[in-house]
């Protein structure tokens, strides 16, 4: 029974005596460090019972000023940074990176090279999805569907290991190049595992997708429509999970994304399931674009003919003189990069990934700014969660895939 | 070779496909906004990717909006905001930071970079009311460079701790030393009233 009541304030409000939380205001802080918060983030919120009436977020605990080393490491000491960004897709920031770099010094890079590349960026988009969907379903209670995906997520890590000997901070690429040639038989590993991996996602859609317990939290929760998505420059999976057709690959093609058939899935509603499929679906989209790839994958060279950012070979510098001193001198003071800008997009996991870099004709970069989309989709969790129910936010949090690493940056 | 050099594997072949556009886009803002284009600098005459508009800091807003919303421009997609330090300027006249915003148009699919130079000390107007996106940016940017925005309702630090001393992004930021704080913060109330 509802009834009037005044307050000593003399304010007056409907109440409900029976109703325990009807009434009651609640402050919480979440983070930084809590399980639900997928890294070192913080939430405050105040709650009219379960609801969320306010919020504000936080970051900046794991802040290692990598745009500041960027300014003051040389351009090829700058690629173990980038590793460091998005942590889930490691490999595609050394890809953007080093196309950035090259863009600035009109560096053509070999077929192979290229190839090779995509494949990685490739590779990197299904597990960073496979982590994705994965770690939202475990926080609304899913367990086995992330096991299925984590162990395809595993397996794919084995073809980046079989690359560069490393799983999470690769290191890859090179400017003007790659650290080392794939191994023989790589296209065939990665035609194993796409067959492997197409059939694990057949498995995990019929495990999640059409359950009803994952359809009532998900459906019609934290919805974040066009308009709200373009206000606050939403990109990848998450903006077209509102509708917005945009995808960089297709849109502005880099590498040889032009001579790649694949389409771009859109859903309408922008809420979590809408995100959750939209992913899932890209994740089918990726292991059709890396089937591509191994087709045309074809021997040849994977270092560029610039002779200003090739690492000369251990046996010239073992056995010469100037191989030496030109040993020295590329990794003692770097490469000079000529002087202008640019601002060098790659379409990520995530969304938009970019490498704002200012040279001013020296080894280091003038500024080097990072864009990282999760920057763009945190700021969006508080306004997305407002009026929803506490445990409706770490579906939201885990569905727009927030990696601190490269917020913090 | 540099930018110009045309690599079509890597967004080379986007300065001729939008050369005409930006042609038409540019003369269309010169005589839009006359008097508060600086100068611009066309990709192929400098070495950059998209055409640089230099806006001055009062009309800012003004030209962002327009190129929000007009037919024909249609960039609506905030890429990225952000901005350049220079290092201290002898004498105070001389402009010191570069603000930079990266726009991208999902109708044309292409991008343009506007920039507003300015002197130590100057303040310039939030971009806000043209995208809400702008406000966690725009902080980092007063965080990270000490540039203030006018407007802005909630200009606090981001990245470092609110106590931290210096904006780290400045040339004249000292690369060693260390600021700890141990104590947790609390719950801003007044955040959430």
């Amino acid at each position: 029974m509802k009834q009037n009541e005044t307050l000593p304030s003399g304010i007056s409000i409907e109440h409900d005596p029976d109703d325990l939380w009807s009434d009651s205001r609640a402050y919480v802080n979440i983070g930084p460090t809590h399980p639900a918060m997928h890294g070192a983030f913080r939430m405050c919120a105040r709650l009219n019972g379960e609801t969320i009436e306010k919020s504000y977020c936080e970051f900046g605990y794991t802040h290692r000023a990598k745009e500041k080393l960027g300014e003051n490491r040389t351009y090829h000491q700058f690629v173990v940074y980038t590793d460091r960004l998005n942590y889930c897709s490691a490999i595609q920031n050394n890809v953007t990176y080093s196309m950035a770099v090259e863009r600035l010094m009109g560096i053509e890079v070999p077929e192979r090279a290229i190839w090779i590349r995509m494949a990685c960026a490739e590779i990197a988009r299904v597990i960073d999805h496979l982590v994705c969907v994965g770690i939202n379903a475990v926080d609304l209670g899913a367990f086995s569907f992330f096991l299925y995906g984590f162990h395809q997520r595993e397996e794919g890590y084995m073809l980046i290991e079989k690359l560069c000997g490393a799983r999470l901070t690769t290191s890859y690429t090179r400017i003007g190049g790659l650290m080392a040639d794939a191994p023989e038989g790589w296209e065939r590993d990665i035609k194993a595992w796409v067959k492997k991996t197409r059939a694990t996602i057949d498995e995990m859609d019929t495990l999640l997708t059409n359950n009803k317990i994952w359809k009532q939290r998900t459906v019609g929760v934290a919805i974040f429509n066009k308009d709200q998505c373009m206000q606050y420059s939403f990109s990848g999976p998450s903006a077209r999970a509102a509708g917005i057709d945009m995808d960089l690959r297709r849109d502005q093609p880099c590498m040889f994304y032009k001579d790649i058939e694949f389409d771009v899935p859109i859903a309408q509603n922008g809420d979590v399931f809408d995100r959750y499929a939209v992913r899932m679906a890209e994740i089918r989209q990726s292991l059709n674009i890396l089937t591509q790839i191994a087709d045309r994958m074809k021997k040849g060279p994977i270092w560029s003919e610039d002779k200003r950012t090739r690492i000369p070979d251990k046996e010239v510098v073992h056995n010469t003189m100037e191989g030496l001193i030109h040993h020295f001198k590329f990794f003692m003071t770097g490469f000079d990069v000529p002087e202008g800008e640019a601002y060098t997009q790659f379409e990520g996991s995530n969304g938009e990934a970019g490498f704002y870099i200012v040279s001013k004709g020296s080894p280091r970069a003038h500024r080097m700014r990072i864009r990282g989309p999760s920057f763009w989709h945190y700021q969006a969790l508080s306004p997305m969660c407002q009026g929803e129910k506490i445990g409706d936010m770490v579906a939201a949090l885990g569905s727009i895939n927030i990696i601190a690493g490269e917020i913090d940056r | 070779m540099d930018i110009r050099t045309p690599v079509a594997n890597n967004y080379g072949d986007l300065a001729t496909k939008f050369a005409d556009t930006w042609k038409s886009q540019i003369s269309r803002l010169q005589t839009k906004f006359s008097g508060a284009i600086e100068e611009t600098r066309m990709p192929g005459e400098f070495p950059v990717d998209v055409p640089i508009l230099y806006v001055k800091k009062d009309s800012i807003i003004g030209v962002l909006s327009f190129l929000k919303t007009e037919q024909g421009f249609d960039y609506g997609f905030l890429a990225d905001l952000t901005a350049i330090d220079e290092g201290p300027q002898e004498g105070s006249s001389v402009p010191r930071f570069e603000m930079v915003y990266n726009l991208y148009s999902l109708s044309t699919k292409a991008r343009i970079r506007v920039k507003v130079r300015l002197r130590e000390g100057e303040e310039i107007s939030t971009a806000i009311p043209v995208w809400q996106g702008a406000d966690w940016a725009e902080r980092e940017v007063f965080d990270m460079f000490g540039i203030k925005f006018t407007g802005h309702p909630d200009l606090r630090r981001i990245l470092m701790a609110d106590q931290w001393q210096g904006h780290p992004l400045r040339k004249d930021y000292p690369l060693r030393g260390y600021q700890l704080f141990t104590e947790p913060d609390p719950i801003n109330q007044s955040l959430l009233d």
